[in-house]
């Protein structure tokens, strides 16, 4: 059902752990709905580029696939530059996810966008173009079944 | 180890040979369709009559009370909506449990959306039914009680037998969804007052796409599929020779052998489960552990999610299933798991090993050892352990 590149990222995920003092840190999904990522970044202060990026993912094997993805095609940018990774490019990389599973790509661009918020925050800049992580996604899951 | 070691047998069994070689010349040599008059055709007939005594017998029943169907989801529709139609006079209730099948669940959802009300009796911890509550929910109007007789996630095996003593008492007729205990473990239809009684072929070493539903003599209930004189003119469509006789034989090896293959089987699920609860901390059993499947060993892993779970016991040869939602293309986890009270995100974790007599300790023994392996790397990947692992701090 996956494709090989699904395969190797999960098998062998790359950049998976954490990163202590981590400029950024997103946590996006949740256990309900049974996937949880969270991303780490750590920014250099002068050239806003992605140093290292590092996550821990609870989830099946298309969400830890495009969580390895994810992190690997925010490396090495800047903060601006990953802000324009999208789901389609995470899915594109690993070339595509079965449709059922559409939504770990979403949660890894979510993730990323989270983490970058946090570092946002805390060094009190804004990021056009970047808006705050949703709370709880699975607000918006129940709102789509009501 | 490069061989395949299967533990999905609550989802299929392997035919056995036997009965391989028993439906064999049902294909190409003895091809007749046995409604036919001619000589060619009575060895097919016998053959399929044959059949059904052995099924008739192996759970104490008369083999005109036998019909065969295209399998265990057939049967359960049958039973539901034939009671519910032809016994909509008495009333439009029916009981059930919030652990069965689908096949009775969506059934009885059918079913309420043609009018009929439906209670849906919930399971303890176990995932037991209270025999109290059920008889509190009998009414006037209740024309069915459809209870499974083994649960096929967890395993449980219900109080049939008592189910069965309340039914009668009240005068309500009672299904049972056998599906996963026939062939498994000991049925008699009249000692423990079944009325109706769902099995499928391959669940027990036979063939796919034939099973059978046991209507005890006097119920009224029509034809399900329409178009033949067939099985007594209740179901319809050239009899399925090959897969009657399959299931047959299967069923008769299956009751010769049974006291044997409960015993392996409990000795190596008790084995499996004593070794995992052991070897792998945050571990909860789910399921009774005195009423219950031998072949079934149903658990959750803290902090790791089943579909990971699963396509990492693959790569080691392993099958083995989940009731994750990942691995059922929705949101939420099995029905089962919830129903006895697991959190959405214990019930991600779980894992479904079903045995076969065939299972060795050393086949145990390399499933386990692959489970601790990884359950710990996926504990390690996951934010969920981080943080409980912080908090422990």
């Amino acid at each position: 059902m996956y494709s090989e590149k699904v395969m190797d990222h999960f098998t062998n995920p790359r950049n998976v752990g954490e990163i202590e003092d981590a400029s950024g840190i997103g946590t996006v999904g949740n256990a309900k709905c049974g996937d949880i990522m969270r991303m780490y970044l750590d920014i250099d202060e002068d050239t806003k580029i992605i140093r290292e990026c590092k996550f821990k993912t609870f989830g099946c094997g298309a969400a830890v696939a495009t969580s390895s993805m994810a992190t690997e095609l925010v490396k090495g940018k800047t903060i601006y530059e990953a802000l324009k990774v999208t789901n389609k490019a995470v899915m594109e990389a690993l070339d595509g996810l079965p449709p059922v599973k559409v939504h770990c790509s979403l949660l890894a661009e979510e993730a990323i966008h989270a983490a970058l918020w946090d570092y946002a925050q805390k060094h009190n800049i804004t990021i056009e173009g970047l808006n705050p992580p949703k709370a709880d996604i699975n607000e918006d899951i129940e709102e789509e079944e009501l | 180890m490069s061989e395949l070691i299967y533990m999905d047998n609550a989802a299929t069994t392997a035919v056995r040979p036997e009965v391989f070689d028993k439906m064999a010349p049902f294909f190409m040599e003895n091809y007749s369709n046995p409604s036919a008059i001619y000589s060619f055709a009575q060895e097919g007939k016998k053959a399929v009559e044959d059949a059904r005594e052995q099924i008739a017998s192996s759970l104490g029943a008369k083999p005109q009370e036998i019909y065969f169907t295209g399998g265990g989801s057939e049967s359960d529709n049958w039973a539901l909506k034939s009671v519910a139609e032809s016994y909509r006079g008495k009333g439009k209730h029916i009981i059930t449990t919030s652990i069965e099948h689908h096949a009775i669940l969506h059934t009885a959802e059918y079913l309420e959306k043609q009018g009929y009300e439906v209670t849906c009796l919930g399971v303890d911890a176990d995932g037991m039914v209270s025999l109290d509550e059920l008889e509190k929910a009998i009414r006037p109007d209740t024309i069915l009680i459809s209870v499974m007789f083994a649960n096929n996630e967890i395993g449980t095996i219900e109080p049939i037998a008592q189910i069965g003593a309340i039914a009668r008492k009240h005068g309500v007729l009672f299904h049972t969804d056998a599906v996963q205990a026939y062939g498994h473990v000991p049925i008699q239809v009249d000692e423990m007052n079944i009325d109706m009684l769902s099995a499928s072929g391959h669940k027990f070493n036979g063939p796919k796409g034939i099973g059978f539903l046991y209507i005890r003599k006097g119920i009224k209930i029509g034809s399900f599929i329409h178009g033949g004189a067939q099985e007594r003119g209740r179901r319809a469509g050239t009899t399925n020779t090959p897969g009657i006789v399959g299931m047959g034989e299967a069923s008769r090896l299956a009751h010769l052998e049974m006291e044997e293959n409960m015993r392996k089987e409990a000795a190596i699920r008790d084995y499996l489960i004593e070794k995992i609860e052991k070897e792998i901390p945050f571990v909860k059993v789910n399921g009774s552990r005195t009423d219950r499947l031998p072949n079934n060993v149903n658990v959750c892993f803290r902090f790791v999610e089943g579909e990971s779970l699963l396509i990492m016991l693959d790569q080691k040869g392993i099958c083995a299933s989940s009731g994750s939602a990942c691995t059922s293309g929705s949101l939420d986890p099995s029905h089962v798991l919830l129903a006895i009270g697991l959190p959405h995100e214990i019930a991600h974790g779980s894992l479904r090993l079903t045995i076969s007599p065939e299972i060795t300790r050393e086949q145990a023994d390399y499933v386990v050892e692959n489970l601790v392996q990884i359950v710990g790397r996926l504990r390690s990947m996951s934010p969920l352990y981080e943080d409980y692992v912080k908090n422990q701090k």
